[in-house]
C-alpha cells in the first residue's frame, strides 16, 4: 500500500529510454539529420540560436533534433552548454551599415541609398499550402545597387531623429550573464533581454502597443537582414581581426515625438536585433523597446509594454517554462499545510452560525 | 565536435568563486537577498537551479551528500539531483541526517536535529517575502532597506481579522537576527522553529530570481506573529501509521476512494530510523 513515494530512480531511467524511441519515431522512416535541419528549417533554427542566446546553427540544429522540434526546449539545451563556455574577450561593436545586405527595406521612403530589396520573404506570397516544394528553382540574388548606409544615418544627419551616440556610449555595456538582473536596467542592458527574450511574448506585446495600450506611433524606418563581421581586439597583434560573420535581423523603428521642454520635436528610435533571420521578432522587439523609453521622453507609464520589470522580468522563455512547468513537481507538504488549515477554517465556519449564513 | 567535459562540481571554478563570495555576503548579513549571477543549470529553473548552484559552488570531495524533496529522499526531483552531483562531483551520498555533511532540499527541513557542521541548502522559487504584497524588486529592496514591514504587518492582521488565523501555512516569513524579513523558501510553517539558533548553517539559493540569502549557526530566527495572536506550528495530531512518531509533519495518502486516509512521516529517513530503532525520536 505504501508505495507513493518509492521507485523514482527506475521511472526516471525507464521515463528516458521511452523518450528516446518516441524522439525517433517510426524507424521505418529516414532518421534526419543535423544538416538537414540546418539546412531546410533555418527560421526554426535562426529562433532557437536567438532564444538560447548562442549563435552556432550545427548546436542549434542538434538541439532541435534532440528536443523533438519543441523550440523553448532547444534553446534551453543551448543555454545549458553556452554558460559553461569561456569568454574570450568582448568584440567591437557590429557594424551593421556595413552589412552584406540580403534584404533591406524601408516603410518611410520610396527609395533609399543602395535601393530597396527584395529579398527572399513571405511577404506577398499568397497562403496556399502548395503541393510543389521540391521543385528545382534558379534564380539569381539581387544584390543592392550600391552602398546601403541605414536609413536612420540618413535621417540624422539633418538632426530630424535623436542621434544614436548616446551618453552611456562611453560605459561597456552590463552583461546580463555575468551580472545580476537588477531593475532598473540601462537601455544597453535592456536591449540584450529583449533580443534573447521569447518572440511570442514580444510579439504580443509589440501588438498591444499598436492596439492603444502605450501607442507610439511607429514607422519602420529600416528593416535590414544579411551577415555582418565580428572583430576582435587583440592586444598582442595591436589591431582588430575579423573572427566570424553572423547573419543578423536589424529593425529601426522611428516613433514621433513632440518634443519638450529640453528637447525640440524629432523623431526617437526604436531598436531591434535578433540572430539570424527573424523579422518579426526585430520589429516587435523595436516596438517594445521604444514602449520602454517613455520616461526618457516623458511620455506616461500606463500600459504593461511600457513596464520595464515586468516586460523584461517575464520574457524569458527558458525561465518562464521552467517556473510553470515546476508545479509538476510534487507539492504535496505545502498541499498538505493547506489542506490542515482549510479544514480548521471549514471546522470554525461550520460552528459559527453567524458566518455560515453569508455562504449559503 | 569531441564530447565536452565538466569541472569538478559542473561549474567553472570562477562562478563557484562569485557564487561564494555571494555567500559570503549572505552570512555576513542574514536574512538579507543578495543578487548574483545565476548561471543556466542543466535542469529547468524552478527545479532547484538556485540549491544546485549553491551545493556545486560548497561542495568538496570529502562531503557526503543528501538531496531531500518533500521529505523524502526518493522523490523524482530529490533521485534527480543527487544522481547528477553522483555524476558531476563524484561525492559520496547518502540519505541518513546525521551522516550528511551538505543536505539540499526542497520544502522541507529533516525532523532530526541537525548538528554544527553540518549545511542546509534550500532551493527556492521566491526568494522575496513581500513579493505578494508588492510585485516591484525596486520598491521591496527600499522596503529591506528601511525596514519597512507594515506591509507584512497588515497583511498578516486582515488574515486574522477575516480568518480568526494567519492563514499562511508554508513560506511563513520570519525575521532573522532581528533586521531582515526572510522567506524560509516553501517549508511548511511547522519547520519554522527548526531554525531558530540551529547550529547547522542555512544557505538558500534561488536560481531564476537570481538572490542567496543564509543564516549562520546560532542565528535568532522568529516566525512573524503578534503577542495576541503567537505563532503556532500547527503540529499535526495524528501519528505516523508506519512508525508510530508523533510530533512530526505527516503526508496524508489517499488509500481509496471511499475517504480511506493513511498518514505517514514526510520524512522517510526518519521513519525508517524509527523503524529500524536506529535513532530519531519517536
Amino acid at each position: 500500500m505504501y508505495v507513493a513515494v518509492k521507485g523514482g530512480e527506475a521511472a526516471i531511467a525507464n521515463a528516458h529510454t521511452l523518450l528516446a524511441k518516441d524522439r525517433r519515431g517510426d524507424t521505418a522512416i529516414p532518421a534526419i539529420t543535423d544538416a538537414q535541419v540546418a539546412e531546410q528549417l533555418g527560421l526554426l533554427v535562426d529562433r532557437v540560436m536567438a532564444e538560447g542566446a548562442l549563435y552556432d546553427p550545427d548546436l542549434a540544429a542538434l538541439a532541435i533534433r534532440q528536443a523533438r522540434g519543441d523550440t523553448v526546449e532547444a534553446a534551453f539545451l543551448l543555454r545549458a552548454f553556452r554558460t559553461t563556455l569561456a569568454r574570450f574577450g568582448d568584440t567591437l561593436p557590429m557594424d551593421t551599415g556595413a552589412m552584406a545586405v540580403e534584404r533591406r527595406i524601408s516603410a518611410t521612403f520610396k527609395d533609399v541609398p543602395g535601393g530597396q530589396v527584395l529579398g527572399a520573404t513571405f511577404d506577398y506570397t499568397h497562403r496556399l499550402l502548395s503541393g510543389d516544394l521540391d521543385a528545382p528553382v534558379d534564380v539569381a540574388r539581387a544584390d543592392p545597387a550600391g552602398p546601403t548606409p541605414r536609413v536612420t544615418d540618413v535621417l540624422g544627419r539633418e538632426g530630424l531623429i535623436e542621434p544614436d551616440d548616446r551618453a552611456d556610449a562611453g560605459e561597456a555595456p552590463p552583461d546580463l550573464t555575468r551580472a545580476p538582473l537588477t531593475f532598473p536596467l540601462s537601455r544597453a542592458g535592456r536591449l540584450q533581454a529583449l533580443a534573447r527574450a521569447d518572440e511570442g511574448w514580444l510579439l504580443s506585446l509589440a501588438y498591444s502597443t499598436q492596439r492603444g495600450f502605450g501607442r507610439n506611433h511607429p514607422f519602420v524606418g529600416e528593416l535590414r537582414i544579411g551577415a555582418v563581421e565580428l572583430e576582435l581586439f587583440v592586444p598582442e597583434l595591436g589591431f582588430a581581426v575579423t573572427i566570424g560573420v553572423m547573419t543578423v535581423t536589424e529593425c529601426q523603428m522611428v516613433t514621433q515625438f513632440t518634443g519638450s521642454a529640453e528637447a525640440p520635436p524629432q523623431f526617437t528610435r526604436g531598436y531591434g536585433l535578433v540572430f539570424g533571420k527573424d523579422e518579426r521578432k526585430a520589429m516587435a522587439m523595436a516596438l517594445v523597446e521604444r514602449a520602454l523609453r517613455a520616461d526618457e521622453f516623458g511620455e506616461d507609464r500606463t500600459a504593461p509594454a511600457q513596464d520595464e520589470e515586468f516586460v523584461i522580468a517575464h520574457g524569458d522563455n527558458v525561465q518562464a517554462s521552467g517556473f510553470v512547468e515546476h508545479l509538476k513537481l510534487p507539492h504535496y507538504v505545502d498541499f498538505q499545510a493547506e489542506l490542515s488549515l482549510l479544514r480548521t477554517l471549514r471546522a470554525e465556519h461550520g460552528d459559527d452560525p453567524g458566518t455560515k449564513g453569508e455562504e449559503g | 565536435m569531441s564530447a565536452p567535459t565538466y569541472n569538478f562540481g559542473y561549474l567553472d571554478e570562477a562562478t563557484k568563486r562569485m557564487i561564494r563570495r555571494a555567500l559570503l555576503k549572505a552570512v555576513a548579513i542574514p536574512g538579507y537577498q543578495v543578487p548574483f549571477n545565476s548561471r543556466e543549470m542543466p535542469m529547468p529553473y524552478g527545479w532547484g537551479t538556485g540549491g544546485v548552484q549553491v551545493t556545486a559552488s560548497i561542495i568538496g570531495t570529502d562531503d557526503t551528500l543528501k538531496v531531500i524533496d518533500q521529505g523524502s529522499d526518493d522523490t523524482t526531483n530529490a533521485v534527480s539531483i543527487r544522481a547528477f552531483f553522483a555524476k558531476v562531483a563524484d561525492v559520496a551520498t547518502t540519505t541518513r541526517t546525521a551522516d550528511a555533511t551538505i543536505i539540499q532540499t526542497r520544502h522541507r527541513i529533516p525532523e532530526q536535529p541537525l548538528s554544527h557542521g553540518q549545511i542546509m541548502v534550500y532551493q527556492v522559487p521566491i526568494p522575496e517575502p513581500l513579493r505578494f504584497l508588492e510585485p516591484r524588486e525596486g520598491e521591496t529592496r527600499l522596503m529591506h532597506a528601511l525596514e519597512d514591514y507594515g506591509l507584512m504587518h497588515v497583511k498578516l492582521y486582515e488574515d486574522i481579522a477575516r480568518h480568526g488565523h494567519i492563514a499562511t501555512t508554508y513560506a511563513y516569513p520570519v525575521m532573522v537576527a532581528g533586521r531582515f524579513v526572510m522567506d524560509p523558501s516553501p517549508t511548511p510553517k511547522f519547520d519554522n522553529p527548526k531554525l531558530h539558533n540551529s547550529p547547522a548553517l542555512h544557505l538558500f539559493g534561488a536560481g531564476r530570481e537570481q538572490r542567496i540569502y543564509a543564516i549562520p549557526p546560532f542565528t535568532p530566527v522568529l516566525s512573524l506573529d503578534f503577542d495576541d495572536h503567537p505563532f503556532s506550528t500547527d503540529a499535526p495530531k495524528e501519528a505516523c501509521d508506519m512508525c508510530g512518531a508523533k510530533g512530526v509533519f505527516l503526508d496524508e495518502i489517499v488509500t481509496d476512494d471511499r475517504g480511506g486516509r493513511l498518514f505517514a512521516c514526510s520524512d522517510t529517513d526518519h521513519c525508517r530510523a524509527n523503524r529500524d530503532g536506529a535513532g530519531g525520536s519517536a
